[in-house]
């Protein structure tokens, strides 16, 4: 199991929470301060796009988001549950995000009737992250991200946690 | 809230002043101000962003489509800010070639007139 899971309602409202809980767990995992607003913007890239994929086609359905500390890097996947046309790309998305035949990126009409071509999330998710990976598949999309984490921060905390009997945890904010 | 908005005007430009988060949730409010404030024929805006601390894609749709909307009118959208954070985000998507952007209102406002 990732190291923390969230599963949210499609809600725009919620991209924000995502964010939020995605610095925590980042910083905690040791990605340096300097990293963690790439982290907050390309989270919030993500989550942003499945939204409104699942707005589109399943707004029922939560958007789900596991985040990793992997010693050496900090992952992100962003998985929606629209699921892609047979012939899509990766990074090409669900059936109506697909390029068109002539090469050129179909627009989104976006819900603030400003027309973004498709994948521009994406575009700028891997300008942030040195890692990306999307797979589409039949059951959806998956936005797969990665930083590097200071090895060891978290096993040298959970260690000298462990030696010493339970305290209450000071309060600390983890504010956007 | 999560978006603070405010404006006035100064030498006949608009300044928009935007504090907060402009994301996915709160864009659509900013894009609403600046179609009014268009609709009220004020094609001179300044989108003062000092006090900006989230900004996303979203937020540049709305910041463009602003941009389109006064240039229909022969206008201007200029931008304020010197925050590295949000600053890279136009960097990465090569918007800093089409907004300008200044350190301050007063010198996007001279930047404006100077063109005059």
């Amino acid at each position: 199991m990732a190291t923390v899971e969230v599963a949210f309602t499609p809600l725009p409202a919620h991209v924000r929470t995502a964010r939020l809980v995605a610095t925590a767990v980042a910083r905690r995992s040791g990605v340096e301060e300097a990293l963690l607003d790439e982290v907050r913007l390309a989270v919030g890239e993500a989550c942003s796009r499945a939204v409104e994929a699942h707005r589109r086609h399943c707004p029922a359905e939560p958007v789900r988001i596991e985040m990793s500390d992997l010693g050496e890097r900090f992952e992100v996947v962003v998985r929606d549950a629209v699921p892609s046309a047979p012939s899509a790309q990766p990074g090409h998305l669900a059936a109506d995000e697909h390029v068109s035949s002539n090469g050129a990126a179909r627009t989104i009409a976006t819900d603030n009737g400003v027309s973004f071509p498709a994948g521009f999330g994406l575009a700028v998710i891997s300008g942030l992250a040195d890692d990306v990976r999307i797979s589409a598949t039949g059951s959806g999309v998956s936005v797969r991200m990665s930083w590097p984490a200071a090895v060891g921060a978290q096993a040298l905390a959970v260690l000298a946690f462990s030696r010493r009997a339970p305290v209450t945890p000071a309060h600390h904010h983890d504010y956007d | 809230m999560d978006l603070k908005l405010g404006h006035y005007n100064k030498d006949g430009i608009e300044v928009v002043d935007v504090e907060g988060e402009i994301d996915v949730y709160t864009a659509p409010r900013l894009r609403e101000l600046l179609i009014d404030l268009v609709n009220k024929n004020n094609y001179q805006l300044v989108v003062n962003m000092e006090k900006v601390e989230f900004l996303d894609s979203t937020g540049l749709g709305v910041l463009v489509g602003g941009l389109k909307r006064v240039r229909a009118h022969d206008g201007s959208l200029d931008l304020v800010c010197t925050q590295e954070r949000i600053l890279k985000i136009f960097r990465i998507t090569g918007l800093t070639k089409v907004f300008g952007i200044h350190d301050t209102v007063d010198l996007a406002i001279a930047a404006r007139k100077s063109e005059k």
